[in-house]
């Protein structure tokens, strides 16, 4: 019989399948995993120390660089720590214009993640179609924003400013004939939110589309069916949120449990899985992407129904109108103290969580009466996914710690900060 | 369901600290001394089920209600970019004594020590100046709890017992808040440093820490090699620190 010699192996930090820069040190014994130990860091910025050295406002703009593939959803954990702390009412029109970007955010995550996903086991085609349908989601970010990653477009008490009335559109350009840009302006005619319908109603034949190639994939079953197995209790105990959790059969999802903005009076399903296996997770987050299309609708049908304000009037914490500025000298005053030195929150401390497209994104934040956080903390859902990586890859094969690394849906913004 | 929550969590605390209802639920304030105990009877007492530990956060209360700015008198300006002033090593005004955090359980010490120097690494300032929050979450109940244990002092090194034996996640973050703040967690079974460098000295997120750090990375051609040397940034404040 050939002796089989363990032998320990580096895995990353530069390798396509680390999902950024994991470097992961495992103990083989022949193709099998013995003790996998992630060494992460790699993207440590310092963003918690940061924040401490900058008024409230100006840290919004990290939240969108630690988890960025779903920057809104950040934003949305961040300013709900603000608000409880302030005191502070989000107008309704606000709270369903966060819940409709908070559901493209999904939307845009899933479809990174399946894009990714795939790419790993060996399906390079899926990366392609999920790029097609991010495209139109990233328009809606520029469309409000400006910006089509980075947004900085919530802030405490609302939102920047309202939806537009118009969407950007194609000019004809050396590449970019007459016929093909009418063609991409096809959908860009109206407002945004016709946009975001059009979009809702193409959508679930898009979702049909990737299930056509993956869900009865025979290639893929045998990658993902019985790999990386969790139990309910011992999701619960690893500290699992979001789809991992709910992968494992745990209907838990903060949308649902513990209502935050208009999510109480929105209709959606909350899809769990049986076996706790990456293909289970896989169906679950598919299924997501069907119920984020169906709020976005939702969301589009209200919104189009309810004109009004899109932030709180605040003196001190939000900007006043431009009209008043030009006229009222308190109004002037107020402006230029919120954009010199900020504002101070009450002495106090709070938590506050958002279900995240991974898991449950959370800020504490410990203020001590200054203009400055007096400690940030951000809680990343991947960062106890990850740590669960050694108990999820051991005893399986090489190959499976690809998957499983795709399964967790892993961004190195939010685990390293 | 929130009341009967805060009766079953001061039922298992009993002397050893008082549930605090606040911003956002509510929260619990121990000594280090009771604290893995606490821990096991809270995730295992039927009215509290807390089976999931969702955050576990270090905190530095060295500089706490410490401003940049005087803001109470008017010949007192603030320039930009002046070099950053050493909260620690500068006189500062003590912690407010109506503070709700200055009275938790082990975190009000004599205040005039408190803000000594803290280079040296003398054992009398590191006293209660560290804590540890742990987020708590129990699925079946739907409710939170936030317990905050300041961090007793061990041979000069703030000190807390390791959860990790009550909630598995506590590992990583565990290791997070010993590279970050340098708290020890006894009975930690891999206490290695996670989120910086390898071979890097410190705990950035201290107060006493400098936002630019101490050293910087670059390439040197001549050695051919990446060498560390001395931050060459200027620390400075932009928007000076005020408490109104």
């Amino acid at each position: 019989m050939p002796e089989i010699r363990s032998y320990t192996m580096n895995f990353g930090p530069q390798h396509p399948s680390a999902h950024g820069v994991l470097r992961l040190v495992l103990e083989m014994e022949g193709e099998v995993v013995v003790r996998a130990d992630p060494h992460i860091g790699l993207l440590h910025r310092g963003t918690e120390k940061l924040a401490e050295s900058k008024p409230y406002n100006q840290s919004i703009g990290y939240m969108d660089r630690l988890d960025y593939v779903s920057m809104l959803s950040n934003e949305h954990g961040y300013v709900r720590a603000l608000e409880a702390l302030a005191g502070l009412a989000v107008p309704e029109r606000a709270q369903y214009i966060r819940v409709l970007f908070d559901e493209i955010t999904r939307i845009l995550n899933h479809l990174l993640w399946i894009g990714a996903h795939a790419l790993d086991i060996g399906a390079m085609s899926m990366f392609l179609y999920a790029f097609r349908e991010r495209e139109d989601l990233m328009d809606c970010y520029e469309a409000v924003s400006g910006a089509r990653l980075h947004a900085s477009y919530y802030r405490p008490g609302g939102v920047y400013r309202d939806l537009p009335d118009q969407m950007p559109q194609y000019q004809p350009s050396r590449w970019t004939s007459e016929k093909q840009a009418k063609q991409r302006n096809a959908a860009r005619e109206g407002s945004l939110l016709d946009f975001i319908e059009d979009f809702t109603q193409r959508f679930p034949g898009c979702v049909d589309e990737y299930e056509t190639l993956l869900t009865d994939n025979r290639i893929w079953k045998q990658r993902t069916v019985g790999i990386g197995v969790v139990s309910p209790e011992r999701a619960v105990a690893l500290g699992f949120s979001g789809p991992m959790l709910r992968g494992s059969g745990v209907a838990w999802d903060l949308r649902r449990t513990q209502p935050y903005a208009a999510y109480a009076a929105l209709d959606f399903e909350i899809p769990v899985g049986q076996q706790g296996d990456c293909y289970d997770r896989y169906l679950v987050r598919v299924a997501e992407m069907r119920e984020s299309n169906r709020i976005m609708r939702q969301c589009v049908d209200w919104l189009r129904a309810h004109p009004g304000p899109v932030l709180a009037q605040a003196p001190g914490l939000t900007p006043p109108d431009r009209e008043t500025m030009k006229t009222d000298m308190e109004a002037m005053i107020n402006h230029f103290k919120l954009f010199s030195e900020g504002y101070c929150l009450p002495e106090g401390e709070v938590y506050t969580a958002v279900e995240h497209p991974k898991g449950e994104f959370g800020v504490y934040l410990l203020s001590d009466g200054a203009n400055k956080p007096y400690r940030l903390k951000i809680r990343a859902p991947g960062f106890p996914h990850l740590a669960a990586l050694d108990e999820m890859a051991r005893g399986h094969l090489l190959a499976d710690v690809v998957a499983i690394i795709g399964t967790q849906d892993i961004v190195f913004g939010e685990i390293d900060r | 369901m929130q009341a009967e929550f805060a009766t079953a969590v001061q039922a298992v605390v009993g002397a050893r600290g008082s549930v605090v209802a606040g911003v956002d639920g509510l929260s619990l304030s121990l000594e280090a001394s009771v604290w893995p105990e606490v821990a096991v009877a809270l995730r295992d007492a039927p009215g509290c089920a807390l089976g999931q530990l969702v955050d576990l956060c270090g905190v530095d209360f060295a500089t706490f209600g410490a401003g940049e700015w005087p803001v109470d008198v008017a010949d007192v300006g603030f320039g930009r970019g002046v070099v950053e002033k050493d909260l620690i090593q500068d006189p500062l005004p003590p912690l407010r004594g109506d503070s709700p955090l200055a009275g938790g359980a082990s975190l009000s010490p004599s205040q005039g020590e408190r803000f000594g120097p803290v280079s040296g690494g003398a054992s009398g300032d590191l006293e209660g100046r560290f804590a540890v929050v742990y987020h708590l979450l129990s699925l079946a109940l739907n409710v939170r709890l936030r317990v905050r244990v300041g961090c007793a002092l061990v041979d000069g090194l703030p000190t807390v017992g390791s959860v990790v034996g009550v909630w598995p996640c506590a590992n990583w973050y565990e290791r997070e808040a010993f590279d970050l703040f340098g708290i020890v967690f006894t009975g930690h079974p891999d206490l290695r440093r996670i989120l910086t460098d390898y071979g890097f000295v410190g705990h950035p997120l201290r107060k006493d820490f400098p936002l630019s750090g101490h050293v910087e990375v670059r390439y040197d051609p001549q050695a051919r090699r990446v060498v560390y040397v001395p931050v060459t940034v200027a620390p400075r404040v932009l928007v000076p620190r005020v408490v109104r």
